[in-house]
């Protein structure tokens, strides 16, 4: 369980800054839900509290400064997930979840039993057990993400940070993909920290949002303050209505102001 | 199957205990270079290596041969003529011996520089190790007239450092423009170009070397004894250690550079011993072999098609595989027309790519 706190952190590359002062506390165990338009930012931000993006101001897990780290430390604190993760094809599914064992060997060090008993909890909870030994490109898409997220738990990780988990998915998939998440977290007491692209699931399934527009947190606390049609609408230049779903939560739905008429076929 | 899984399923096997069984199942998926792989491989080699020393221009016959290495045990008399003995011994066995060095160097540095670049068609010679030695060689030939009395012949030592400058060359601009792997990759192309221009002058200017820097270029074995097995192989020793050690960061590599920092490692680190520790091994292979292609690039595809893609496997399957290829390339380059040589380099190529293309249409064709 690890608690994360930004203060002030601007982020950005070499030529350009895209993230600016941004501040925001996540209680142990809890889910935020970085949204925003595309080029927001969101992505960037989450690169900074992972340690690959250069950045300034203060990034606090569990009150300790994490550039203060070094590497396979923060790597055993913190899981990340990129939104378009590199699968080395010709691995075997537990080669790769197994990497994610890392953080804990020394640098030349081979996996003991206890490694090999973690991966194997871990594909048996994300019902992984019968693909542990087919090789990677055999994976459909919901199964790579999946096994994205096996690996990315097999750190052990208090915090895991999801860039667009559900990046390729159906509703469906998307849906499991996201219960199966909470029910982690729930289970381990893990803080997870993703963007989402769906106003809605993240609605649904975030304690907290954050909405960034231009690198600029603009609107930030539990889904029914964020999601209303005039934030929503203003910062995605959308047209957009927020209905009340059967479970109370908001649900994000687009408007067309006018459908022109059509003209009879000649 | 994904939407299958309900919450309340997800729920309980995410309460589930962790039980003694589960490592030995997960273990079993693991790609690691077990008992039996090690053994057939080794097997391999050693059916290849002695069928090597006993097939040549002079038949020396398998039993007498024996017999000969029985007689060396024991203290006994041999059944070979001194000058049959001296066949076998200063120049069948350290030539085989040389193959299979140079061919292990060449297998693993290539395996390894495919895992720094990630790409299947890196092979050793891509960071201006070629053109370095080409470019030494060439000016030994062309300005070195006469070397007789050298302890060590003027050539290897000219083209190992050749081929660890060209290298290290490229490491330092290509770290002057950036920390990626692209700009490296850049800079061997320009490193290289530039040290073919200084290789293609000189011969210019010297038009009578052009036969000898070539019959170099094109790869041999021709030993003069034991000597050049005693060159390469510190080099090759300290070059498997470093490799095999760094095969599992060499698999984190594949994630890239973000996902390696990740799981806690520094890629720029593994990369730097990883291509230190290959250009060594190339370079101490070139030095006694000349410019021998196709075996950096086949053996570890070869590897990753029947052993899998984990470096944990290809790495130390290279060296065997390597070493086996290049024996066997050897025996043909020395009997296929006898008894004139062929270029062992081009043996490699045109015997390695059909056997290459067989193999990976056969692997391709099984279910996925």
């Amino acid at each position: 369980m690890t608690s994360i706190e930004l203060r002030g952190v601007s982020a950005g590359y070499r030529d350009r800054w895209v993230v600016d002062q941004v501040s925001v506390a996540v209680p142990p165990g809890s889910w935020l839900a970085v949204i925003g338009p595309n080029g927001a930012g969101k992505s960037t931000l989450l690169k900074a509290v992972a340690g690959l993006a250069r950045h300034t101001g203060e990034v606090l897990l569990d009150g300790r400064r994490a550039d203060q780290l070094g590497v396979r430390e923060r790597a055993r604190l913190i899981g990340y997930a990129p939104q378009v993760p590199e699968l080395p094809d010709g691995l075997t599914v537990t080669d790769y979840v197994l990497l994610g064992r890392t953080p804990h060997l020394g640098p030349l060090a081979r996996e003991s039993a206890a490694d090999l008993d973690v991966v194997a909890d871990v594909l048996a909870r994300l019902d992984l057990s019968a693909l542990a030994g087919r090789p990677l490109r055999t994976l459909s898409g919901g199964e790579r993400q999946r096994a994205v997220l096996a690996r990315v738990l097999a750190q052990q990780a208090g915090l895991l940070l999801l860039d667009e988990p559900t990046t390729g998915l159906d509703i469906g998939h998307a849906q499991a993909l996201l219960e199966l998440i909470d029910t982690l977290r729930l289970a381990d007491g893990t803080t997870v920290v993703s963007t989402l692209h769906d106003l809605t699931l993240a609605g649904q399934y975030a304690d907290q949002l954050v909405l960034v527009d231009a690198g600029r947190v603009v609107a930030s606390g539990p889904p029914a303050q964020v999601l209303t049609a005039d934030l929503v609408g203003r910062h995605y230049a959308a047209q957009v209505t927020v209905l009340s779903a059967p479970d109370g939560s908001p649900a994000v739905t687009p408007v067309r102001a006018a459908r022109p008429a059509q003209q009879p076929r000649t | 199957m994904l939407s299958q899984l309900s919450p309340g399923k997800a729920r309980r096997s995410a309460s589930s205990q962790l039980s003694p069984g589960r490592a030995r199942r997960s273990a079993a998926h693991v790609t690691r270079l077990t008992a039996g792989r090690l053994a057939v491989a080794l097997a391999v080699l050693l059916v290849v290596a002695v069928g090597s020393v006993l097939l040549g221009a002079t038949d020396l016959g398998w039993q007498r041969v024996l017999a000969e290495v029985a007689a060396q045990l024991t203290g006994g008399t041999s059944p070979l003529s001194e000058r049959e003995a001296a066949i076998l011994w200063e120049l069948r066995v350290p030539r085989v011996l040389l193959g299979g060095l140079v061919g292990a160097a060449l297998a693993a540095s290539g395996a390894a520089f495919q895992g720094v670049f990630r790409n299947p068609l890196a092979d050793p010679y891509l960071l201006g190790a070629a053109a370095g030695a080409g470019m030494a060689a060439t000016l030994v030939v062309a300005l070195v007239p006469s070397a007789q009395d050298w302890v060590v012949g003027p050539l290897p030592l000219a083209a190992f450092a050749g081929a660890l400058s060209g290298v290290a060359l490229t490491w330092l601009l290509g770290r002057s423009a950036g920390r990626g792997t692209a700009t490296l990759l850049l800079a061997g192309v320009a490193v290289a170009a530039f040290l073919t221009a200084i290789q293609t002058f000189v011969q210019q200017l010297h038009a009578d070397t052009l036969r000898q820097v070539y019959t170099w270029m094109l790869g041999g074995l021709s030993t003069t004894g034991w000597q050049e097995v005693w060159l390469v192989l510190p080099y090759l020793a300290l070059a498997s250690v470093v490799l095999c050690g760094c095969a599992r960061l060499l698999d984190v590599l594949a994630l890239g550079d973000a996902e390696a920092v990740s799981v806690g490692v520094r890629p720029a680190r593994v990369r730097l011993a990883v291509l230190a520790a290959a250009s060594l091994a190339t370079a101490a292979a070139v030095s006694v072999s000349g410019l021998i292609g196709f075996v950096g690039i086949v053996v570890p595809h070869l590897v990753r098609l029947l052993a899998g893609a984990s470096y944990r496997v290809v790495l130390p399957l290279s060296l065997i595989g390597g070493a086996a290829f290049l024996i066997a390339a050897d025996v043909l380059a020395r009997t296929a027309f006898a008894p004139a040589e062929l270029p062992i380099g081009v043996v490699t190529a045109f015997a390695g790519a059909p056997f290459f293309v067989l193999v990976l249409r056969t692997s391709r064709r099984g279910p996925e």
